[in-house]
């Protein structure tokens, strides 16, 4: 199984992991094929196929100096490295990285909470910090911040954050790169530069303020590779004293359009937390006169059926942090707005709860009407609850989702928009002949982004685990990317094999985007070892691998 | 003679338990989110692991991993180090083999103490 690093002799490899662990001692070198099994992707595309993403050793730095020497050695024989912070990047990879036989920097034992403040609401932390340890350092002190977590509670804010991943709670939390404020990061040359207020030695603000003065290169960082970033500033939502949900349903299809504007417009003012819609359908599958109407989006024949049936088209439920008067004030203007643009709109009153909630509060989400949320996770509490949905059942005790892939195409944030997706989506998948778990007119939305939609397409592509399966399904996925881009539809994120691809999407200009990327690139990484490829971005010395995966 | 032995013992038994409170710590810390006893954190039946593991067993071996006689450090070694179903394997920088030995540890104690 082991692996070589590209156009790296076996010599030089074994001269580069000698200098490696004099850096980091022998104990944090990982050449055996057991201990880089871990740094595998266990839920791959590939697995034990000849291509695939497997490093050819793993180091594990536990101070900024050892990541700068760590990154002049890689200069020096020219071999791939791949960060990750916790490395749990499932859906997208794992620690997996883009290229076979790079040298995984694994920033985990780099795991220290320099600064937490509950009066200026931040943290400063170090990779290896996962959420699980941020909550409970908040916790153990006391402290009146809440974090902004993501369902699998393992991972890190920066890895997260550098992933583009999203959590939970208020609009401008959710979007864990946005709500970075501040970064220091070790550059190919193993110089380390500060970002925002860290440029200046003497501030007191590099948490507070992120674009200091002049051109913010913080955003190369993110989903790219330009470095590896040490320390990451997050803004904190303070802790609300209470929260509030609220349930609201419309009876027509149509009414959708303005149910998303108005919660576009309570959300937009700061109102709101995360809203969840769902279709209130789902139910009416079983009858097949209706299942017909819903797979040809005929809209008078599925509000007729939804009519006789009492149920409603959608549902929004809506949640709300403050003050128990703030939070009942908000819910209430709600109800007023909604009753005001939507005729035969319907209310129901969720709980009213003070912060924090109690263990049994989060778990009983579903009081008093059935409710899709996850109370845990708008509570900022992190946990792993959620691996549930890759594992067995009890409809499947055999189920393992190995194919768990998260593909999310960027919608606009209206319903007409969600419309016109459902058709378009619906269309593709018929074309491309691929399975599908729901009838599209019914699929709604994630609001994860606070300015944005997404919607989940690609999912349930495979038909099974095995090789010739998954390479099937693989490409079936780089070919709805292709349809999907055609109609405007981009992804935010995708795991290494479909990298290259989803940058594909990206091509206003002749992909002026990647190759401006591909000019800096060259310029501040001439040897290409900071995680060449990732996001699509092949250095001048690998860019013969680029989209090598196709050839699958 | 008497004296050196009850040191002896006196000292593994402190290091024992030392062991088996670091086992508990990192059970609770890396483990207990999806091998947890009770409802699962957000509302479902059970946590994830415990979850699989009801299923995997049904009723020839316990649900949840701290009620388990059989899992020695070697056990759970190639569990987690292979990775385990759904279960990811865990890398050394985040679970040494050490703190293996000290799950270990604290399994052998909750597991007599739980029931
Ligand atoms: C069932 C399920 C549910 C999920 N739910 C969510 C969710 O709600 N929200 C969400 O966002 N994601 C979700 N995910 C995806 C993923 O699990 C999380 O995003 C996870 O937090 C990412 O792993 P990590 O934090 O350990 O990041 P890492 O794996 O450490 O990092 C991710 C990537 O960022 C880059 N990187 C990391 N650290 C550095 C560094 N220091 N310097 C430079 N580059 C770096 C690397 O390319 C790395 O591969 C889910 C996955 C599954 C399977
Ligand atoms: C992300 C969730 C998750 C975490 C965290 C986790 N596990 Fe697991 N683990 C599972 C799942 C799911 C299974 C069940 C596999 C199955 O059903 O076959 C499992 C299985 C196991 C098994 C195999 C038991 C058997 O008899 O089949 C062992 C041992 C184990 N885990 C130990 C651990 C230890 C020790 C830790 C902490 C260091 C840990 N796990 C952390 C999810 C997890």
């Amino acid at each position: 199984m082991a692996v070589l690093p590209p156009n790296v002799s076996q010599q030089q490899f074994d001269t580069a992991i000698d200098r490696l662990k004099s850096v980091v001692g022998d104990e944090w070198v990982f050449t055996s094929d057991a201990d880089i099994h871990a740094y595998r992707d266990h839920f791959s595309y590939i697995k034990d196929e000849p291509n695939e993403l497997i490093p050819c050793a793993a180091v594990g730095p536990d101070s900024v100096e050892q990541v700068q020497a760590i990154v002049r050695i890689a200069n020096e024989f020219q071999i791939p490295l791949y960060s990750i912070s916790t490395g749990k990047n499932f859906a997208y990879g794992g620690p997996s990285p883009n290229v076979r036989g790079s040298l995984t920097v694994d920033l985990k034992r780099m795991d220290r909470v320099l600064e937490v403040d509950d009066k200026r609401n931040f943290a400063l932390v170090e990779p290896g910090v996962s959420y699980i340890d941020l909550y409970n350092y908040i916790q153990e002190r006391g402290l009146k911040v809440w974090i902004d977590t993501p369902d699998p509670g393992w991972g890190s804010p920066i890895g997260n954050a550098l992933d583009h991943g999203i959590g939970y709670t208020l609009g401008p939390y959710r979007d864990h790169f946005s709500a970075h404020c501040g970064m220091e990061v070790v550059l190919p040359d193993g110089e380390i530069l500060r970002t925002g207020m860290g440029a200046m030695p003497a501030s007191d603000s590099w948490q507070e303020y992120k674009h200091g003065f002049g051109p913010d290169p913080a955003g190369l960082f993110g989903q790219g590779n330009f470095g590896i970033v040490t320390k990451m500033g997050f803004r904190l939502m303070p802790q609300p004293e209470h929260w509030r949900n609220g349930l609201i349903t419309v009876p027509r299809r149509r009414d959708f359009i303005p149910m998303v504007d108005t919660v576009n417009y309570l959300t937009d003012l700061g109102m709101i937390g995360e809203p969840w819609y769902s279709g209130g359908l789902q139910a009416l599958m079983n009858n097949t006169e209706f299942a017909e109407a819903a797979n040809n989006f005929n809209e008078e024949e599925m509000d007729r059926q939804a009519l006789a049936a009492g149920l409603p088209s959608w549902r929004v439920e809506l949640q709300f942090y403050g003050s128990e008067g703030t939070t009942l004030a908000n819910w209430e203007y709600a109800k007023e707005l909604m009753a005001r643009n939507i005729p035969g709109v319907q209310f129901t009153d969720g709980e009213s709860l003070p912060v924090p909630l109690t263990d049994e509060q989060i778990q009983k989400s579903s009081t008093p009407y059935e409710s899709s949320m996850r109370r845990n996770i708008t509570q900022g509490r992190p946990g792993l609850g959620i691996w549930y949905m890759t594992g067995r059942t009890d409809f499947n005790p055999n189920a393992w989702n190995e194919t768990h892939i998260g593909l999310f195409s960027l919608v606009g944030r209206s319903g007409e928009a969600v419309f016109k997706a459902q058709r378009d989506f619906a269309d593709i998948s018929k074309r491309l002949d691929m399975p599908g778990f729901f009838p599209n007119s019914l699929a709604g939305p994630v609001n994860w982004y606070q300015n944005s939609f997404l919607m989940g397409n690609g999912f349930g592509a495979a038909k099974g685990n095995s090789p010739q399966q998954k390479k099937d399904a693989t490409i079936l996925l780089r070919r709805l990317l292709e349809e999907n881009a055609k109609l405007g539809y981009g992804d935010y994120r995708a795991p290494p094999i479909l990298q290259d691809d989803v940058a594909d999407q990206y091509s206003f200009n002749n992909n002026i985007l990647r190759r401006f990327n591909e000019k800096l690139k060259n310029a501040i990484d001439p040897n290409g070892i900071i995680s060449p490829g990732r996001a699509g971005i092949w250095p001048e010395a690998y860019a013969d691998l680029r989209g090598s995966h196709r050839e699958d | 003679m008497g004296l050196t032995l009850l040191a002896t013992t006196y000292t593994a038994y402190a290091q024992d338990s030392a062991a088996v409170a670091r086992g508990k710590a990192k059970f609770d810390h890396s483990c207990a989110p999806c091998h947890g006893k009770g409802a699962g954190d957000d509302g479902r039946e059970s946590l994830p692991g415990t979850y699989s593991l009801k299923i995997k067993y049904g009723e020839t071996l316990p649900a949840a991993l701290e009620d388990r006689t059989d899992l020695t450090s070697e056990v759970i070694s190639v569990f987690v180090r292979m990775g385990a179903w759904s279960m990811p394997p865990f890398r050394k920088t985040e679970l040494s083999d050490a703190e293996i030995d000290d799950i270990a540890a604290y399994f052998a104690v909750s597991s007599r103490a739980g029931n």
